[in-house]
């Protein structure tokens, strides 16, 4: 039997003095697609930095791939939080990607390598193929700064996989897309999740464009944690008592759920 | 001293080279552009460009310090360029605005010991507007020595940085989910940063370190989006502008610290429009 991709075993983690959360037992299985949710606040990136071994839990255990935490970050795709790129960030989406394969590597690349050496030439076909997998190779030799949003999003995407991870942890990647955005990503990462066999673990501001694509949700509240298959877990009653607000849930004719007065939700997924 | 531009470019060569001084300017100066231009580029990237202003601006009452109690000044623009970079580097993160008020402080307060130190030393005004705007005269053989040494250890030190560098300032989150040692690469960038303010000082003066450090980078960012491209091409302006600007000195009255300016500014402006005219 394989051991899950993250174990969190009654864990504890505290912040400046204060718990973040409490006692969190969770299983990540291996491949398989699953969001971070939750209200603002929670700890939702908390959980993916204490994954990565850069925050200790104060009790209880975690281990990921296996291994105890920290142990295994070279296995481990990351993609932090952030804004866009500025416009005038003089590097292409080739380079970025590029950094994640040998960017803690120390010195300059050998002039040339990719042309003279087996191993340079290797890892300029690992970065190529990559950037094919997410579909970036119509502008990944351009400025990363003028690539749109979801461009940005695709080519981060591959700098995370470029080291072929099992694990890959996703900080709120969709938040500055549009819709039409926020779901072909989240199909990609349903693709690679499938094809590559990786485990994912992403951070959501909102469930509803990434609900069809996800294998299981895990909610944070009120200082714990709560995990299931999306149709499980996401029922009125759970989530007004994990928000402590009244939430409706939707289905729709073909089965799909749709979550309604999420107090983080866009306004665009509507009111009533 | 009588020279004059007379267009025959292998006898305005020679009258260049005829001066020991000017043979040690201009040697000076090319150790300075190589450093600035590839240091200035990375700092550029990294938008650290109000840092550099500072450390630059460190170096002058450093140099007036020295100076006065009868030192090299080169020793006070490298000694507090450097311990200036260090303080920086270990000064709490955050780039908040708080910050930049406090370095804005510091700044004018550095030019205030600057000038203090110049009046105690007397006789020595001259030597204010040398230390502020720079001169081709007077370069020593020794600091040609120590700025090759700096400049060498800190072209070395720049690619043994290399990835990690790149990877720090485009991307400090996922360098530092990396294993990179992100706090300690920007520490050791702004060592560097304050070794290539100091050496610059020294040509430029002071306050037009900029026209080296800056100026050349973003010409080269204007152009180019790889970063190896980038840092070749940001050597080589600095290389021409500081070439062009001794040479101009040389040949007219007004200093050099005018001219190295003014070139590298009208290359900028040329890189912008070729932007404008391409995009």
């Amino acid at each position: 039997m394989t051991t899950p991709a993250v174990h969190l075993d009654h864990a504890t983690v505290t912040r400046g003095g204060r718990t973040i959360w409490s006692d969190v037992s969770v299983q990540i299985p291996r491949g398989e697609f699953v969001a971070v949710l939750g209200p603002n606040g929670v700890g939702k990136s908390t959980l993916l930095q204490v994954v990565l071994g850069l925050l200790p839990v104060t009790s209880g255990r975690v281990e990921v791939l296996g291994q105890p935490v920290g142990r295994a970050n070279k296995r481990i795709g990351y993609l932090p939080q952030r804004r866009a790129f500025d416009p005038a960030t003089p590097v292409r989406g080739v380079d970025v990607v590029r950094l994640g394969l040998d960017g803690d590597r120390w010195g300059i690349p050998v002039p040339f390598a990719g042309r003279f050496t087996e191993s340079g030439r290797a890892r300029n076909a690992r970065v190529r193929e990559v950037i094919e997998l997410v579909g970036a190779s119509g502008y990944a030799e351009r400025p990363i700064g003028q690539c749109s949003g979801g461009e940005q999003q695709r080519l981060l995407i591959a700098q995370a996989l470029v080291r072929e991870p099992e694990l890959l942890l996703l900080d709120e990647p969709l938040d500055s897309l549009d819709v039409t955005n926020q779901a072909s990503v989240s199909g990609l990462i349903q693709q690679v999740c499938r094809s590559l066999d990786v485990a994912v673990m992403l951070v959501a501001h909102d469930v509803n464009p990434i609900l069809p694509y996800l294998d299981q949700v895990l909610y944070l509240a009120h200082g714990g944690a709560l995990m299931g298959p999306p149709i499980e877990v996401i029922t009125a009653d759970t989530l007004s008592m994990l928000y402590g607000t009244a939430i409706d849930v939707l289905q729709d004719r073909t089965g799909r759920l749709v979550v309604v007065g999420q107090p983080d939700a866009t306004a665009a997924h509507g009111h009533h | 001293m009588d020279v004059h531009l007379s267009w025959n470019l292998v006898n305005d060569l020679r009258q260049l080279l005829e001066f020991h001084f000017m043979v040690n300017a201009l040697r000076a100066g090319t150790i300075v552009a190589i450093v600035a231009g590839a240091i200035g580029y990375v700092m550029v990237i990294r938008r650290q460009s109000f840092a550099g202003h500072t450390l630059a601006l460190v170096g002058f009452p450093g140099a007036a310090g020295a100076v006065w109690l009868g030192l090299d000044a080169s020793i006070g623009f490298f000694g507090f360029c450097i311990a200036a970079a260090v303080l920086l580097g270990l000064a709490p993160a955050g780039g908040s605005g708080q910050q930049s008020a406090a370095i804005g402080i510091v700044q004018s307060f550095g030019l205030a010991c600057g000038l203090l130190f110049v009046s105690l030393y007397h006789g020595f005004l001259s030597g204010l507007n040398n230390l502020l705007f720079g001169t081709i005269v007077g370069v020593t053989d020794r600091q040609v020595l120590v700025l090759l040494i700096a400049g060498v250890v800190a072209l070395v030190a720049l690619a043994a940085l290399g990835r990690p560098l790149l990877f720090t300032s485009i991307d400090e989150a996922a360098a530092r989910s990396r294993g990179v040692p992100t706090r300690l690469v920007g520490i050791a960038f702004l060592v560097l940063l304050g070794v290539a303010a100091a050496g610059a000082s020294q040509v430029t003066g002071s306050l037009l370190v900029f026209s080296l450090l800056v100026a050349p980078a973003a010409t080269a960012v204007r152009l180019t989006a790889r970063p190896v491209v980038g840092l070749v091409l940001s050597v080589a302006i600095a290389l021409v502008v500081t070439w062009l600007g001794e040479s101009a000195a040389y040949f007219s009255s007004y200093p050099i610290g005018f001219w190295v300016t003014t070139f590298a500014f009208g290359l900028f402006l040329l890189a912008n429009g070729y932007r404008a005219v391409v995009k």
